[in-house]
């Protein structure tokens, strides 16, 4: 949104609500293996914030995110992912296939914190896409 | 249980028909949200949570405002 249409209270919600959502994001992402959720879920719930800031704030106001540093997110995400799949294929193992990282512990927790990579990634990229959607979505008609 | 499933099936369909027969846009899309809240209780009362809050967060809060957005730049009423 280029003109923002925040007031006082507005603000004042959007400042208390961010962080709790912001957590709650983080939890999800990291705790998607034992509950509902993983990185889809808390990437969107992360977009969500953003979003929340952008539609309160106006994007010249801007809070944490740019237009351009979305887009970096997003690349960002697919080169996790993409990055854990072929390192594990360096290590002589399948595409995705986490147990042969040489990490030093058990097989059950590297493959633990293979998957944890990978829904980070999942999420940077979520989050980068569904910010630049609304960004496009804004856009009247001028482009930087 | 069977009872609660069969009148939140009803609760979608009742909102999905109205979604699509009403005639002011921002009307249809705050009923479309919930619709995506109805389907996601549906979803957690089947047992699938993972998709009950995907449908939540996906379907009710992102593309609501994606909607509302794209609202902004057209006209609010389709024509008759």
């Amino acid at each position: 949104m280029r003109t923002p249409f925040g007031s006082a209270v507005l603000d004042a919600a959007c400042r208390l609500l961010v962080p709790f959502v912001l957590i709650f994001a983080v939890y999800v992402i990291a705790h998607g293996h034992d509950s509902p959720g993983g990185g889809f879920q808390g990437g969107t719930i992360l977009a969500a914030a953003v979003i929340l800031i952008r539609l309160v704030h106006g994007q010249d106001a801007i809070w944490g995110l740019t237009r351009v540093g979305a887009l970096r997110l997003a690349c960002g995400g697919v080169a996790v992912f993409a990055g854990i799949g072929f390192l594990s294929l360096l290590f002589a193992g399948n595409y995705l296939d986490y147990g042969v990282l040489p990490l030093p512990l058990e097989t059950v927790k590297v493959r633990v914190m293979g998957t944890l990579g990978i829904e980070i990634g999942v999420a940077m990229a979520v989050t980068g896409v569904l910010v630049l959607i609304f960004d496009a979505l804004t856009a009247w008609g001028e482009e930087d | 249980m069977v009872s609660l499933s069969i009148f939140f099936q009803v609760l979608i369909v009742v909102c999905a028909v109205a979604a699509v027969f009403t005639h002011d846009l921002l009307a249809a899309v705050a009923i479309f949200g919930a619709f995506s809240f109805f389907s996601a209780i549906y979803f957690a009362i089947l047992g699938a949570l993972d998709v009950a809050f995907t449908e939540a967060a996906v379907g009710a809060v992102i593309t609501t405002v994606f909607f509302v957005t794209a609202i902004f730049r057209t006209a609010r009423r389709t024509k008759r």
